[in-house]
């Protein structure tokens, strides 16, 4: 497998050539820009039989994916921030619809304040439009996930569309050396597109229509299940790839030293290497600490994340988003696995990286200190904006 | 292709057992182009009366592969099946040839929110037949003006009151919008004037290119008439003058009917409710724009 210098955009494209959609259709916006224009490169220099579809906005370009995979064909978008709130409308078409398309999200603040350095309240705020929402912490994994993304997206049991997000510039704009599977190996694991859900000129078909009250509820509860058959499927495509490719992703989240552990920080996408780190050198220190990294945040492995929370004491979610007037919406998803399996731990919620705010080693430091200090019983607050206000009770 | 008029049109339906009102101009636009496009079209329909009425799971009109778009989106979904099915082709897949990609716009979609995606098609040249049905107001929300709305023309939103009567701005130019695009062919046409109406779609049919034809279609609900008079006004509005039957093709404007002498202003509107308060001095205006119109036509267009 040949080696490249790429940045997580780059990977992305690189991924996205290897999966060969037959469309593209996109509208550039920082910091997602990249990838669309290394894909172009990639048609324009025959790299890639794809048809480049030049959009005049997000929401055309998602739309025109849509009719893309109503068409039976495979289709890919990327966007950011302001742009996948534009489209945020046809999001929950291509979701209802049962259209398996991916996009790429290179996560970025939400205006206003106008940013575009890297948050992730963009995709989280759109985390109920039926989309599954998986977050790459570096650039292999960003490739990797392009070619898993089509196989789960495209399963005839799952049937919903995949968004991969990737943090703005922390991700999308840094280099590592990243594998790069042969063209014919991924085109064999990831395959064509057989679809069924799609018009026929045997038998014509009307997709998508409306659907009174009584009968959307159906339509609903099967999306639902959809989504929910995720789960399994990733777990085998994750096997699937490791067979063929040698890179093992051990389901919709990872453990990190929690075997063992009293205390955990929970995050998702690229802040994870860091959490990483300072749990090696806490536990250097003689502190249990673990890390669990999200790497699904929909469908959300509630047993995977039961499993792996059960027995600690303390949990900090760490994460770049608020829904305000409430707490981050990470924290309330975790919150309500905790409930639901009676898993009795005391948690609480740093709300850090917005608008780009770098998260320091001194940051995770001072969470873990804090970790610490509620395992001994010191009071403490649940939700910190990091760097405005401070864990430590009074 | 044999010409296309009431005896070579094909006997099947495309669209039926639909909801749409008695007298409806739009559902006559829809069943009249899918006869000339055949069992291959694929049509997209944005938000709006005709995928209303059209698409109630599980009473699907067409008969024929279909589909709802986002309301401002019905360019761009027709664009992205002409490219999926294009490539799936070019991959070996078995895809017909005459396939047709169609979509049945109102004026609201087309004119209003879905117009800089229709700019956006017509710019790629996408492969693609665009009707816009325009019954002049957004009617399945029930009435309110578009930007297709005639002056003075009242409407759910644009009401007849003390210090305002009807709608203020002039019916914006959609035909020459379009046509100021490039664009491969653009129509006009109305369907009270069917073989007209029917000889475009025929010749845009086969077209390469983007393909825009608009054609009025009065809706008795929202204008205001008789059910059964859907046609006469579809008539009278060609021939008191306020819409013109063209074609714009290679750069060129031509004008399809020119009326020798124009039917009354005057009874056309105020024999529709929704034109029942306009006063001498709202039609003598509306008479000069239509007549600055056709100096325009006359002098600029064969
Ligand atoms: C984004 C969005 N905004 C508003 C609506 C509500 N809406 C549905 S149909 C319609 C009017 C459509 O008017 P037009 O395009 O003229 O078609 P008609 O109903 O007259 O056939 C509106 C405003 C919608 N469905 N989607
Ligand atoms: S309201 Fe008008 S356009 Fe809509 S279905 Fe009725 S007649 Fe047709
Ligand atoms: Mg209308």
């Amino acid at each position: 497998m040949p080696r490249k210098f790429l940045s997580g955009d780059e990977a992305v494209a690189e991924g996205i050539r290897l999966a060969q959609p037959d469309v593209i259709s996109a509208y550039p916006i920082t910091p997602q820009t990249v990838t669309v224009e290394r894909l172009s490169e990639f048609v324009a220099n025959g790299e890639l039989e794809s048809h480049y579809m030049y959009v005049e906005s997000e929401h055309s370009a998602l739309a025109a994916a849509i009719g893309v995979s109503a068409a039976g064909a495979r289709a890919f978008t990327a966007t950011s921030s302001q742009g996948l709130l534009y489209m945020a409308e046809c999001l929950t078409y291509a979701s209802g619809g049962r259209f398996p398309i991916v996009m790429m999200n290179a996560n970025r603040a939400t205006a206003l304040p106008w940013n575009i350095y890297g948050d992730q309240r963009d995709s989280i705020a759109l985390l109920d439009h039926g989309w599954i929402q998986a977050y790459a912490e570096d650039a292999q994994e960003a490739l990797d996930l392009c070619l898993m993304a089509y196989k789960i997206a495209e399963h005839p049991d799952v049937l919903t569309p995949f968004m991969i997000n990737l943090d703005g510039f922390a991700l999308t704009h840094t280099f590592e050396s990243v594998d790069v599977p042969d063209n014919k190996d991924a085109l064999d694991f990831v395959g064509r597109y057989e679809a069924f859900n799609c018009f026929s000129f045997d038998e014509p078909k009307n997709i998508g229509y409306s659907a009174g009250p009584a009968y959307n509820k159906y339509f609903k509860y099967d999306e639902h299940l959809g989504m929910n058959c995720a789960l399994k499927v990733i777990d085998e495509v994750e096997r699937d790839f490791e067979a063929r490719f040698g890179r093992s992703y051990p389901g919709a989240l990872e453990s990190y030293h929690m075997e063992d552990t009293e205390l955990c920080i929970l995050t998702l996408g690229s802040i994870s290497g860091l959490v990483r780190e300072c749990v090696d050198i806490a536990r250097e220190r003689g502190i249990k600490l673990g890390l669990v990294k999200l790497r699904y945040l929909r469908p959300l492995p509630s047993g995977q994340l039961a499993q792996a929370l059960a027995g600690i004491k303390a949990l900090c979610v760490l994460e770049k988003d608020i829904s305000f007037g409430a707490e981050g919406t990470v924290f309330t998803n975790i919150k309500s696995v905790l409930y639901d399996y009676k898993i009795e731990l005391e948690c609480f919620n740093v709300i850090a990286g917005l608008g780009g705010d770098d998260i320091l080693p001194q940051d995770i430091k001072q969470i873990v200190n804090t970790l610490v200090d509620i395992s001994h019983n010191k009071p403490y607050k649940r939700l910190q904006f990091l760097g405005i206000d401070t864990l430590q009770e009074g | 292709m044999a010409a296309i008029n009431h005896k070579t049109l094909r006997e099947d339906e495309f669209f039926f057992g639909h909801k749409a009102c008695a007298g409806c101009g739009a559902s006559l636009v829809l069943r009249h182009v899918l006869k000339i496009l055949g069992p291959n079209a694929v049509s997209v329909l944005p938000a709006g009366c005709m995928s209303a009425v059209g698409f109630n799971f599980p009473n699907l009109a067409f008969q024929n592969n279909s589909m709802i778009s986002p309301f401002a989106a019905t360019a761009p979904v027709m664009s992205g099946i002409r490219a999926g099915f294009d490539m799936r082709k070019k991959r070996g897949d078995k895809i017909p040839d005459d396939f047709c990609v169609v979509g049945f716009a109102g004026d609201g979609a087309t004119a209003d929110i879905g117009l800089a995606a229709l700019s956006g098609a017509i710019d790629r040249d996408d492969n693609l037949l665009y009707i816009c049905y325009d019954n002049e107001a957004y009617m399945n929300t029930g009435v309110q003006k578009s930007s297709l709305t005639p002056f003075g023309a009242k409407t759910t939103n644009t009401p007849v009151g003390t210090q305002i009567q009807g709608a203020l701005s002039n019916k914006k130019n959609m035909f020459e919008i379009v046509a100021a695009h490039n664009i491969s062919y653009a129509a006009t046409a109305s369907i009270g004037y069917l073989p007209d109406f029917l000889k475009k779609v025929a010749k845009a049919k086969d077209m390469p290119g983007t393909r825009y034809i608009h054609v009025i279609a009065p809706c008795p609900t929202g204008w205001g008439h008789a059910d059964k008079d859907t046609i006469n006004f579809a008539k009278a509005i060609v021939d008191c003058g306020l819409w013109y039957l063209a074609e714009y093709e290679a750069g060129d404007y031509k004008i399809s009917r020119r009326p020798k002498e124009f039917g009354s202003i005057k009874d056309y509107l105020h024999s529709q409710s929704r034109f029942r308060a306009l006063d001498d001095a709202a039609i003598a205006h509306i008479e000069a724009e239509r007549d600055a119109k056709w100096a325009y036509i006359d002098t600029h267009w064969s």
